[in-house]
């Protein structure tokens, strides 16, 4: 069983996309409604995957994957940015701060399973 | 010198009140020509001032002049924030000429040049984009701002707020209640940019934020609001935009002595408080009613004489109220006359033919709702004139006539009812051309011997143009009439109410029904006896002072059954030599009525404008004269057909 938390501002995306990653099967979701609640939610768990979103209030995508990366006990886990920020200087931006991909929205499922069962090594 | 003072007080004054207005304008709308035409204004100010040795005025002036300079060239975005600091200032400057006025010693305005200057810098720097990492902020930072944060990061530092980092370390177990607490208070401090969370230098269970704070504040005023913080300062709040801030804000309130008193309201609101007033006027009517009834019942007593006094105290005092109201409700014709010039400019443009304009009655005044219905009218009739009226310039020079042909626009007040004539001195209706046209829409039968004027009416009927626009404000009391002579040019009256708000109406009664007819659109009544009335053609005519007046029952209008009588009363209604006498039952009494729409039920019915409500909560309805003159003349033509076995 492997857990990933997925963080995003939109309930629909996140619906969205704990719909599609469950279909891999054997993962256990949990969400998160901001970088904040992300930061809240992290110590909770051990978690095998983070799927994030970029732009959100308070704390955004960017920010979370710097302290995730910065993190003695977090940094071992992989990021994914799924974001509607598709210039390349915000790509750049999330592979040079740790990011294992970088998904932009709208995305396709198949794309996604391909790019979290990479992550999980699944 | 003195003399010579006045004439530059006087002309001060004018370019203030021009750069007030040209700045309200620039308020609703932006327009480069406005703009300039402000900047110009001050600069001739400027010049003037000097010329005359106000320094400090000249100075001032400068000052703004800069500013101008630098919104009409784009170096500084026009927005309201910067109008509003340029009316504050230009309040200023309104004061210091007041202050000259008075020879009293004019005001230091040193401080507020020095706010403008500053205010212009810093307007002008918003334009310079400036580059992130120039701002100071280690790339640590940097590097996890998100587009957003990094624009609104820059947007703080071109308005010259101070950028401070601040630090924080909480206990993981409780760190969500407290950072939520100290973002609320940097919040009410600044804007809070950006929210880091950090994980490198943090002891073991706890979890450390970076808050990029953008605020007018200083570190010191910070640290004295946020305890136990660590703030780092990356770049200072810009002193100028903090004294600029200061000093506006006091010349704001030296300008709130001398702001203009005038307030724009929107027409729906006083329609409001005229329906009030109207309302009002149906309570007076039931006070009179009351104060009658005493009076046949009881007696004059003291109690009588009182409601007879209050009820006449009412009615001054309403018809005062109505008046100012509809005052407020009035605009001069030239408001109508600059868009019925551009339409014209445009058309004849578009089809080629060079025409004047000439206007006269510009003051006059009628009432908005009047004026944006009557404009349509007006371009139609207009229209006409252009495509049909005027002649072509080659024929018109052969005619021995002015080779641009010209449409003269006149509105003049004539009692309670403004005229509005819009007269061609093209070639005038062509009698063949209208007829033939009627003819072959069946519009008149054939062999059938009209005169001149009667042709002309021809022109007014459904089927024939000009009629559709003018019928639409027809029932409101609008009356319309043509003049015209061969060769020499056609004249169009209209005869407009001054407001359409509430009208004056003579309440008759036809069949045991109450109907009300504009008071505007009425010449005379008289008495009418059944044997006077004669039939020529089928038509029924009264002879009035040596003239056939044709004749309209209005029981028979709308098919109202009415048992014939041998005394009628003749109510003479239309306007110049398009009249008919209305045969009605009874006159009852003139009232001031508000016209309401007819509902979708009757609004189809010819021969009514409308509804309107009377003493008692009784509803009568309106007579749309203009179709009731077109009725008269139908029936003619029916009447006719029938003869004719058509």
């Amino acid at each position: 069983m492997k857990s990933i938390l997925v963080v995003d501002d939109s309930n629909t995306i996140r619906t969205l996309i704990k719909s599609v990653i469950e279909d891999i099967g054997s993962v256990d979701i949990f969400e998160a409604s901001s970088g904040f609640e992300a930061l809240k939610i992290l110590p909770q768990h051990a978690f095998d995957l983070v799927v994030t979103d970029i732009n959100m209030p308070d704390i955004n995508g960017f920010e979370l994957i710097n302290f995730i990366k910065n993190h003695d006990r977090y940094k071992r886990i992989p990021v994914v940015f799924v974001s509607t920020e598709r210039k390349d200087e915000d790509i750049k931006k999330g592979m040079s701060l740790g990011a294992c991909a970088y998904l932009t929205k709208p995305f396709k499922a198949d794309e996604l399973v391909d790019t979290v069962r990479k992550a999980l090594n699944i | 010198m003195k003399n010579s003072k006045k004439d530059f007080i006087v002309e001060a004054e004018e370019i203030l009140e021009n750069v007030n207005n040209a700045l309200l304008e620039l308020q609703n709308a932006f327009n480069p020509d406005t703009l300039n035409s402000v900047f110009r204004a001050v600069h001739t100010l400027k010049g003037l001032s000097g010329l005359f040795g106000f320094k400090v005025i000249t100075d001032l002036s400068h000052a703004l002049e800069s500013i101008l300079d630098d919104l009409r060239l784009g170096k500084i975005d026009i927005s309201d924030e910067v109008i509003g600091f340029i009316f504050t200032n230009m309040d200023v400057l309104k004061n210091l000429i007041a202050q000259v006025a008075d020879d009293k010693e004019a005001d230091d305005v040193s401080d507020t040049i020095r706010a403008i200057e500053a205010f212009r810098k810093e307007a002008g720097s918003k334009n310079k984009d400036i580059s992130i990492e120039d701002i100071g902020i280690s790339p640590s930072v940097l590097k996890v701002l998100s587009g957003y944060e990094e624009h609104r990061l820059k947007s703080n530092v071109k308005e010259g707020h101070g950028i401070y980092i601040v630090k924080a370390v909480y206990n993981l177990a409780e760190f969500a209640p407290r950072l939520e607490a100290l973002n609320a208070l940097l919040k009410s401090l600044g804007e809070l940019i950006a929210t880091l969370p950090v994980s490198e230098g943090v002891p073991d269970g706890s979890i450390g934020f970076k808050l990029l704070l953008g605020s007018v504040s200083d570190v010191d005023a910070l640290k004295s609001k946020i305890d136990s913080a660590d703030i780092e300062v990356i770049c200072p709040p810009r002193k100028e935009s903090q004294k600029a801030a200061q000093i506006v804000s006091r010349t704001q309130d030296v300008s709130l002595k001398s702001t203009t008193n005038t307030v724009r309201v929107d027409i729906e609101k006083l329609d409001r408080i005229l329906d009030t007033v109207s309302e009002l006027v149906l309570a007076k009517g039931a006070v009179v009613r009351i104060g009658k009834e005493l009076a046949e019942n009881v007696g004059y007593s003291s109690l009588t004489l009182d409601v007879h006094k209050i009820s006449q105290t009412l009615d001054r005092k309403l018809a005062e109220l109505q008046d100012h109201i509809l005052e407020l409700r009035m605009v001069p014709f030239s408001q109508i006359f600059t868009r019925l010039v551009q339409v014209v400019r445009r058309y004849t443009r578009s089809v080629g033919k060079e025409i004047d304009v000439e206007l006269f009655g510009e003051d006059t005044k009628i009432d908005k709702q009047m004026a944006e219905e009557i404009i349509d009218p007006l371009i139609h009739l207009i229209r006409n004139s252009i495509d049909h009226g005027i002649e072509p310039n080659e024929k018109r020079i052969a005619d021995g006539k002015k080779e641009h042909g010209t449409v003269t626009l006149k509105a003049f007040p004539e009692g309670n009812k403004v005229i509005v004539t819009v007269q061609d001195d093209g070639a005038g209706l062509d009698t063949e051309r209208i007829l033939s046209k009627a003819l072959e829409k069946k519009l008149v039968p054939e062999n059938q011997v009209l005169e001149q004027k009667e042709v002309f009416d021809l022109i007014f009927l459904p089927g024939l143009s000009t009629k559709k626009e003018v019928s639409e404000v027809s029932g409101r009391g609008v009356g319309i009439d043509v003049k015209s002579d061969r060769g020499l040019g056609t004249t169009f009256v209209l005869t407009l109410p001054i407001t359409l708000a509430i009208i004056k109406a003579l309440i008759v009664v036809a069949a045991n029904e109450k109907f009300a007819v504009p008071l505007t659109s009425i010449s005379e009544t008289f008495f009418v006896e059944a044997a006077g009335i004669q039939t020529i053609e089928g038509r029924e005519v009264f002879e009035r002072r040596g003239e056939m007046l044709p004749l309209l029952r209005v029981a028979d209008v709308f098919k109202l059954e009415n048992a014939p009588k041998d005394e009628y009363f003749a109510v003479s209604v239309g306007f110049g030599t398009r009249r008919i006498g209305l045969l009605v039952d009874d006159l009852l009494e003139q009232s001031e009525v508000v016209i309401r729409p007819l509902g979708e039920y009757l609004k189809d019915v010819r021969g009514l404008g409308g509804a309107a409500e009377i003493g008692k909560h009784e509803i009568v309805l309106v007579l749309d004269i203009e179709s009731l003159i077109d009725e008269s003349v139908s029936s003619k033509r029916k009447i006719n057909r029938a003869a004719l076995g058509i």
